[in-house]
């Protein structure tokens, strides 16, 4: 019965059953319930750039050892969201927010924290691939360390195992002292996760990770994301469908009517391609509109 | 059957076939500039160059007319011109070389580099006196200028690009407009603040501080130009793994743009060099070799030059050519070495 199920799903051009049954294919590993005071947590937080008002009274979990996925049209307000989750988002100058972000049940933005070391906790991977251009490969994976002056017994093995998890170590072992830049893009973007991993965050924000990669760098990305989510918690932006659907375990959307972005809907993954609640959500979802 | 071995050409290389009536029109336009400049008072090197801008853009562009069209016509004026105008920047330069070289070389010696003009006359044989005092007093005052300037000139560069202060736009204003000064005023500067004001003597030193106001906005541009260039991706990678802003800079922004930075310095070095008024005030122009840069009279090469210059013997401009030999022959070794520094793989 199961099998014909599946065919019958497989032969239906409607895509939201695609990707919910993408979905609905992997592990759950995750329940639902949420403690409070673990993982990352936005409370209503608001964001102007200048006098405009990009995102309005977003408040979203993000569960320990859960992969969470943004998406959304352009310029909804994703990236300037998880920029606010590490204090990336105090860098451009006309920026202001409003609102707390709790790790650990702490507000990163209370007066008197320590911005190194909430970055630290908090890492991040960008869109385009920026390894250190004068830093070798080992360097760059280390560089962590360095910039945050933290002392590690056994640096080799830390350098191994950060290529390991990132899944490059088996193409650059050989390598290690050549400059990051002589990497393909794909390989560039799994040093940059290398790098990140260095320093053991708690949470790791990707923006659009995949966006600059070929299907197969992305592949391998999408595996690591997989094989990372079970000792942290993950937030990624993307605008690919397909790809919430695979490493997800839950979905937020956000949409901006012209105004400011707002978060329209946010549950497991599965139930957001497969049973939306809110109409715009399916619309966006199925490929109608966005 | 097997396939033929492709062979590698470079199809859009042009031949002779294709390129002989431009080799014609070349030819031509040289045989009727000389026709025209020996028919008519147009006379001399000048007349001749003058004349063939203009016979070699008519002909080029006739030549492109009748084969092709207007648009290639216009193709190839421009294309003419701007041969005629590097030929413009490469034809004074070299002379310029080949001079510097054909009367300088004459003068040098060994002796040169190991005694000084303490007691030698200006026009004594070439056998006797040297320039020593001159290099080691030009070594001090372009090395002091730079410990001072290139840590000021840096920094401020990171003031206007990475701290984007308060003050940035008017401190960008005022090395704009410092890099304007001309070195003599440089030079009174010192001489009224350093000199008479503060009551310091003539020294190499002294001479090194006029030589710094003219290099720290050298220094403090180009860094800034340099700088602008690293992209802010890195910045933001390197404060989002947990480094401190000072960290970031020295550990990414700074490795990251070496290389144009290490051009930069050559940039000022370049600059202040070659210098001679604002040391005339300042130095005080010794001919005895003075190893103390702090205190006491000192040469300079520029110096040394100006001086046997104007002594305006026979020997004493020889003496001066060759020490514009020797100047141009240690720039040429310091840029060699900072090139050699600077092209390390792996930087943009």
């Amino acid at each position: 019965m199961s099998t014909i199920k599946g065919v019958e799903k497989m032969s239906q051009p409607n895509p939201v059953n695609s990707l919910a049954s993408v979905a609905a294919s992997r592990p759950q590993h995750v329940d639902s319930k949420h403690v409070a005071g673990t993982g990352l947590e936005a409370r209503n937080i608001h964001a102007w750039f200048g006098d405009k008002h990009v995102i309005d009274d977003v408040t979203l979990d993000f569960y320990p050892g859960t992969v969470t996925a943004l998406i959304g049209p352009s310029g909804c307000g994703k990236s300037t969201f998880i920029r606010i989750l590490n204090r990336m988002h105090e860098f451009i100058p006309t920026a202001a927010m409003a609102g707390e972000v709790l790790l650990e049940g702490t507000d990163i933005y209370k007066s008197g924290t320590d911005v190194t070391k909430i970055r630290l906790g908090i890492g991040m991977v960008f869109q385009k691939p920026n390894p250190f251009p004068s830093m070798t490969i080992k360097e760059n994976v280390l560089s962590g360390l360095k910039l945050a002056q933290l002392k590690v017994a056994n640096q080799s093995e830390l350098l191994e195992s950060c290529l390991i998890r990132a899944g490059l170590w088996n193409e650059v072992k050989d390598r290690l002292d050549e400059y990051g830049g002589a990497l393909s893009g794909g390989q560039q973007q799994r040093l940059c996760i290398a790098r990140s991993l260095a320093v053991s965050p708690q949470v790791l924000l990707m923006d659009e990770p995949c966006s600059a990669l070929d299907p197969g760098s992305t592949l391998r990305i999408e595996e690591t994301i997989r094989e990372l989510s079970a000792s942290m918690t993950i937030v990624i932006v993307t605008h690919n469908m397909q790809q919430a659907a695979r490493v997800s375990d839950r979905t937020g959307f956000f949409l901006s009517d012209g105004g400011p972005g707002r978060l329209i809907e946010c549950s497991t993954t599965s139930e957001i391609f497969s049973n939306p609640k809110d109409k715009r959500t399916e619309d966006y979802v199925t490929g109608r509109f966005g | 059957m097997s396939a033929t071995v492709a062979q590698p050409i470079k199809p859009w290389r042009v031949n002779f076939k294709q390129a002989w009536p431009e080799i014609a029109g070349a030819i031509f336009a040289v045989v009727l500039t000389y026709a025209i400049v020996s028919a008519t008072p147009l006379k001399g090197k000048l007349g001749f160059f003058v004349t063939l801008i203009f016979v070699a853009t008519i002909v080029a562009a006739g030549i492109s007319w009748l084969r092709r069209d207007r648009k290639a016509a216009f193709n190839s004026v421009s294309t003419v011109l701007v041969y005629i105008a590097g030929l413009f920047v490469i034809v004074p330069l070299a002379s310029i070389l080949y001079e510097i070289v054909r009367r300088g070389i004459a003068g040098l010696s060994w002796g040169m580099f190991t005694t000084d003009m303490a007691v030698t006359a200006s026009d004594a044989p070439l056998s006797e006196g040297g320039i020593l005092h001159a290099v080691v007093g030009s070594l001090y005052v372009v090395l002091i200028a730079t410990i001072v300037s290139v840590p000021i000139g840096l920094l401020t560069s990171l003031y206007l690009t990475e701290i984007k202060g308060k003050a940035a736009s008017t401190i960008r204003f005022f090395v704009q407009a410092m890099s304007g000064i001309p070195s003599i005023v440089a030079g009174l500067f010192i001489y009224a603040i350093w000199m008479i004001a503060l009551g310091n003597q003539y020294s190499a030193f002294t001479g090194a501080m006029a030589l710094a106001i003219l290099m720290i906005p050298t220094v403090a541009r180009t860094s800034e130009e340099v700088l602008k260039l690293v992209p802010g991706d890195l910045r933001e990678a390197g404060l989002a793994l947990g480094g401190t802003q000072w960290r970031t800079v020295a550990m990414i922004i700074l490795p990251a743009a070496q290389s144009g930075l290490i051009t930069s310095v050559i940039l000022g070095i370049a600059r202040v060099a070659g210098e001679t008024a604002p040391l005339l005030l300042t130095m005080g122009g010794a001919d005895a070799l003075n190893l103390n840069p702090f205190s006491g009279y000192s040469s300079a090469i520029p110096f040394y030059v100006w001086k046997n210059f104007s002594m305006g013997t026979e020997l004493s401009i020889q003496r001066a050519w060759s020490g514009v030999l020797v100047l141009m022959i240690i720039v040429l070794i310091f840029f060699s070495i900072t090139r050699l520094l600077s092209n390390k793989k792996g930087r943009f």
